[in-house]
């Protein structure tokens, strides 16, 4: 649980197994144009953060969907709100909404242990 | 013998006269332009096999000479009304209609590429639409950037307009992605120095010989596909294009010079659709095309009796689909017109 | 010593009633930083007090702003409030000349019927119970109003009314029962002492026709008593605590202490000025898109009863129309931004990774802004016009610059929003310009407010280009077509930009004159401010703006924002244009004359020389 948004370990594969899905839950159920997303890579194209450093707001989305959680907190605080991908996302995804969540989540879940339970997600999530 | 008025000459309203005066009924077929074959008339190749249009179209202008059907060129419908359970049409030059069943056959609209402003069109130099490089194509014109110098690099972009909720068009037009491997073969056999991308989101390649002319298009032709929306372009003071992106599938974003920028523009309920709908009272779909009665057993059924519908002015088609649908229209049609005298 | 014991709940209330406003004013002031106390002193004995005594009247009393707005809404607070003090007022002055005297007891005149009795016992003896009578009918009219609001608020022209806390209600109860049952008391006293005039006296004749009044009319003075000290009670916890706040706050905003970014006393101040009047509900555009809960005056309410909830602070557009028609000046936009510090207060990051950027030097620096890159041909435009100009600029963001930080402002992070402003801070000021030229509004507004650019100009492009058009560097060119202009939030009700772009505007097209324009214009409904909303919401907040433009028939609309401009043209038919638009394609119309005359000049010379 001392790891929830601290290292990235990269050689994992995604172990559905090892599934988190806490944060994925709570972005969600406050954010349910989330679930349309179909990975285009607009926002991260157009992100302004993305034009300065290595951010990718695509790519983050995803491995929330997987309950990749390791290493979200330094990576979510590039982003600067400045709202350019929710102007290109075509699927009207409130991104923004996204990421204030994310944030709030990390803090919000970071003081409770980590159960480690799969949790089972409703097959219209995806 | 009952009349029937279709409105329309393109594909599927051509097909759907000569089918109905095929099986005996009177047809007038309306049309608003001076000529037949509607937006075919625009293309120079087809897909999958590029043929050329003008065969469609040779064939089609065969079934106006044998059939035995009216056709009122630069005539459009004008007003739509009711009367004794009969649709009474008047057109622009004064004439009055009162056909027993009508087919509409009115056709798409295409995505004015102006409103994703972004992309550039009309703002920068060497953008332009699919529909712009199929003129460039018809009339043979040397594929060059305005500056007159020849494209080392052309981008191919998908979903112009489709797919889109800040475009307004939710619906995916089904044909675009066959016309971006299409054109980017062509391209390749004009300029084979060029390289060549196609900016997509997913390749819908579900129609007969689709996959095979995509497989096509990587193994012989040279042509690259990138997953990965374009977000905005820009331009340099070479008049080139900066393409800004990601390259999603190794995950990181990508930036590209271009001289040439091609939109795969979608199709969309056209002006004259909307307008017919509005005097028939039809019903449409969340897309804007006209709503059929039923999606799957009665598709060129309209929410209103005696009104048929053909062709793309239900849904994005391929000139095959509507050739097939024009057909069974006027099947429908002539069961409808049985059945009335049967009562 | 006689003691009126049916006084005593009035006396209780009024007493409690002093003291804890009165503690309450003085924490409050405490509570202020120490630059506004310095104000509050060296304003206190100036003529803002005159000003603000005036106000309170104006406003407090007579509820002008309120009146101006909602007439019939207006009268019934006028009614009560003003109705109110006038009864006090009168009743003071009549009890002035009955005693002939200052000394009286302190309750007389409240209950001053139950003490005075019959005609003859009083000069102008028809006069002042006339006048009083007259008071209490126009303050009950009120009443009757405020029940009828409560059921139909329809009819007040308004669609929705707040909604009530149990606190609430006991004060409201008691309120309205104050003026009914002082109406009663009167009327039966004047059955029996025949002091009263054609109100209560005709009531009190018809009483005395039926009911045993001399043993009635003690327990109806006890029960007007009880409802005054219930009502004086219950008025700290409730929202008629904005009764006294206001007057409070009135007096503050015009000493000159403004709503800070970090909390402070002065927010509380402004929390309990919120008369619940309901009109920043209808104002709201939100409603278009049934979001119906998250409107300033719940949110006001939350934070006095401690239960904001993120899903209704970070929903609002921060449109300032609210602020806009506030009657009681509640700055409800920096109010909700300061919550908004607040609740973020844990995750603001550090944008460790802002580099130095590259400094140029340039006389005029141009930043686009985000939102500009997605409309390039605001971008072109300027930059083409900037060069015809012969401008020496430098187009800052032109590849790559971190955003100017409003958006995170806005959205609470605002130490956040410092790493990017003293980034971006350092560029311009270093690179020796003159003036910095925006094209976006939310831009605009930042750096205008929180950047410290010390001389550096800064100017939304339509104040620059209407200064380029009146030094004839650029010559507008009239083209016959009618427009209208649409006001975005940050650059009009944000910015107080209203005149520049009207100006410039008018040199190129006909304007259309419309309703709802300048302070009252339309928000499109692509604010960054709301966090929370969706995109189909904001389609209809958009739509509702578009069909009242589409009512006047314009050719085509135009804008300063390129928020706006893209919001509006989301799969739309009507035309959106930026003005920068509307004067480089003059400016590129111009240059192609200046060619063209050019050319033939050059022509005419060579046939000369042949």
């Amino acid at each position: 649980m001392s790891k929830f948004g601290f290292s990235i370990q990269e050689t994992r594969t995604i172990d559905f197994e090892q599934f988190d899905g806490r944060l994925l839950k709570y972005v969600l159920e406050h954010e349910p144009s989330f679930r349309v997303c179909l990975s285009c890579g607009g926002c991260t194209a157009t992100c302004s953060a993305g034009n300065l450093i290595d951010f990718n707001v695509r790519k983050m989305n995803i491995l929330i969907r997987r309950g990749e959680t390791e290493g979200l907190e330094k990576e979510i605080n590039k982003c600067m709100l400045c709202g350019k991908c929710m102007l290109v996302c075509p699927r009207g995804i409130n991104i923004r909404n996204v990421v204030m969540l994310i944030k709030k989540g990390i803090v919000k879940f970071r003081t409770i242990e980590e159960p480690h339970e799969k949790l089972k997600l409703k097959c219209h999530a995806y | 013998m009952d009349t029937v008025v279709v409105i329309g000459a393109g594909v599927a309203g051509v097909e759907a006269a000569s089918q109905l005066s095929g099986f005996g009924h009177e047809v007038i077929l309306v049309e608003k332009n001076s000529y037949i074959g509607g937006k075919l008339a625009k293309w120079d190749h087809l897909f999958p096999s590029l043929r050329p249009a003008s065969e469609i179209l040779t064939s089609m202008e065969e079934k106006i000479k044998q059939g035995s059907f009216k056709i009122l060129k630069n005539t459009e419908i004008t007003d739509i009304s009711r009367r004794n359970g009969r649709w009474i049409l008047k057109t622009g030059k004064g004439i009055s209609l009162e056909p027993d069943a009508v087919v509409i056959a009115s056709g798409f609209g295409l995505f004015d590429a102006k409103r994703k402003e972004e992309y550039g069109y009309n703002i920068y130099n060497n953008v332009i639409t699919s529909v712009d490089l199929e003129d460039k194509l018809k009339k043979g014109e040397k594929i060059r950037m305005t500056n007159g110098k020849t494209p080392r690099r052309i981008a191919f972009i998908h979903c112009v307009g489709s797919r889109d909720e800040k475009s307004g068009n939710h619906h995916c037009s089904k044909v675009c992605c066959i016309t971006g491997v299409k054109q980017a073969i062509e391209l390749r056999n004009l300029l084979p120095q060029a390289e060549i991308f196609c900016f997509y989101m997913d390749l819908r390649m579900y129609g007969k010989d689709f996959e095979e002319l995509y497989r096509e298009a990587q193994e012989n032709y040279d042509v690259q596909f990138i997953r990965g929306r374009l977000s905005e372009a820009s331009e340099n003071m070479d008049e080139s294009l900066l393409i800004k992106a990601e390259d999603t599938l190794s995950g990181r974003p990508l930036k590209m010079n271009v001289d040439l920028m091609i939109l795969l523009i979608g199709m969309e309920a056209g002006e004259d659709t909307i307008n017919l709908c509005k005097g028939f009272k039809l019903e449409r779909d969340r897309s804007g095309f006209i709503k059929p009665k039923d999606i799957h057993i009665m598709r060129n059924f309209s929410s209103q009796e005696g009104v048929f519908l053909a062709g793309t002015c239900t849904c994005p088609m391929t000139i095959g689909d509507s050739i097939d649908n024009a057909r069974a229209a006027a099947i429908e049609v002539h069961n409808y017109l049985k059945n009335k005298h049967l009562r | 010593m006689h003691i009126d014991y049916f006084a005593l709940p009035f006396k209780i209330g009024l007493a409690y009633l002093f003291v804890i406003v009165a503690v309450r004013f003085v924490r409050l002031i405490l509570g202020l930083s120490r630059i506004d106390k310095i104000r509050i002193w060296k304003s206190v004995l100036t003529n803002k007090s005159l000003i603000s005594i005036r106000e309170a009247f104006m406003e407090g009393l007579l509820h002008r702003k309120i009146f101006r707005i909602n007439p019939v809404l207006g009268y019934m607070h006028m009614s009560l409030a003003f109705g109110w003090f006038l009864l006090i007022f009168v009743g003071h002055i009549e009890t002035i000349v009955h005693t002939k005297s200052m000394a009286f007891p302190f309750h007389m005149p409240i209950f001053y019927r139950y003490f005075v009795g019959g005609n003859n016992q009083v000069y102008l003896s028809g006069f002042f119970p006339f006048m009083m009578d007259l008071i209490l009918l126009f303050v009950l009219s009120g009443v009757a109003l405020a029940l009828l609001k409560r059921i139909r608020s329809r009819y007040f022209g308004m669609k929705k009314t707040t909604s009530l806390k149990s606190g609430d209600r006991i004060a409201l109860i008691s309120l309205w029962l104050i003026f009914p049952l002082r109406f009663i008391a009167e009327s039966f006293s004047a059955g029996i002492y025949y002091n009263g005039s054609f109100f209560t006296q005709t009531a009190g004749n018809f009483f005395r026709s039926f009911l045993p009044l001399e043993q009635l009319q003690l327990p109806l003075w006890w029960a007007y008593s009880i409802s005054l000290g219930l009502f004086f009670i219950a008025l700290p916890n409730s929202r008629y605590m904005h009764i006294p706040a206001e007057i409070l706050f009135i007096f503050l905003r015009n000493f000159g202490i403004r709503l800070k970014k970090r909390y402070n006393t002065y927010s509380l101040v402004q929390v309990y000025s919120c008369s619940r009047c309901g009109i920043c509900l209808d104002t709201c555009q939100l409603n278009d898109a049934n979001i119906k809960n998250t409107q300033s005056v719940y949110v006001l309410k939350n934070i006095r009863n401690n239960n904001l909830t993120d899903e209704t602070l970070f929903n609002c557009l921060l449109c300032g129309r609210c602020q806009q028609v506030c009657p009681v000046g509640i700055e409800t936009n920096d109010l909700r931004i300061t919550q908004r510090i607040e609740s973020t207060r844990q995750y603001n990051s550090s944008y460790e990774y802002l580099k130095e950027g590259e400094i140029r030097n340039a006389d005029v620096i141009y930043f686009a802004g985000c939102m500009t890159h997605l409309t390039p041909s605001i971008k072109k435009s300027m930059v083409d016009i900037l060069s015809y100009a012969g401008i020496n600029y430098w187009f800052m963001d032109e590849e790559k610059a971190p955003c100017c930080g409003r958006p995170l402002m806005q959205a609470g992070q605002f130490d956040a929003a410092q790493k990017l402003i003293s980034n971006n801070q350092q560029l311009i000021i270093l690179s020796g310009a003159k003036q910095l030229v925006v094209s976006c509004p939310i831009c605009y507004k930042v750096f205008k407010e929180d950047y410290v650019l010390h001389d550096v100009e800064v100017k939304h492009h339509s104040e620059f280009l209407l200064e380029l058009a009146e030094k004839n560097i650029i010559k507008p060119v009239r083209i016959p077509k009618r427009v209208i202009y649409h006001d975005p939030c940050e650059l009009g009700r944000g910015s107080g930009i209203y005149e520049e772009p009207r100006e410039l505007l008018g040199r190129y097209v006909d304007l259309i004159k419309i309703k709802n324009e300048r302070e009252d214009s339309f928000c499109c409904g692509g604010s960054l401010a709301n966090i929370k909303i969706q995109m189909h919401e904001r389609d209809k907040i958009r739509d509702r703006a578009l069909d009242e433009y589409m009512k006047y028939n314009p050719d085509f609309l135009v804008t300063s924002c390129p928020l706006c401009k893209k919001t509006f043209s989301k799969g739309l038919d009507i035309q959106v244009h930026d003005i920068v638009e509307i004067v480089a394609e003059s400016v590129s119309a111009e240059r192609k004359q200046a060619r063209h005359v050019q050319k033939k000049q050059e022509v005419s010379l060579q046939t000369e020389l042949i």
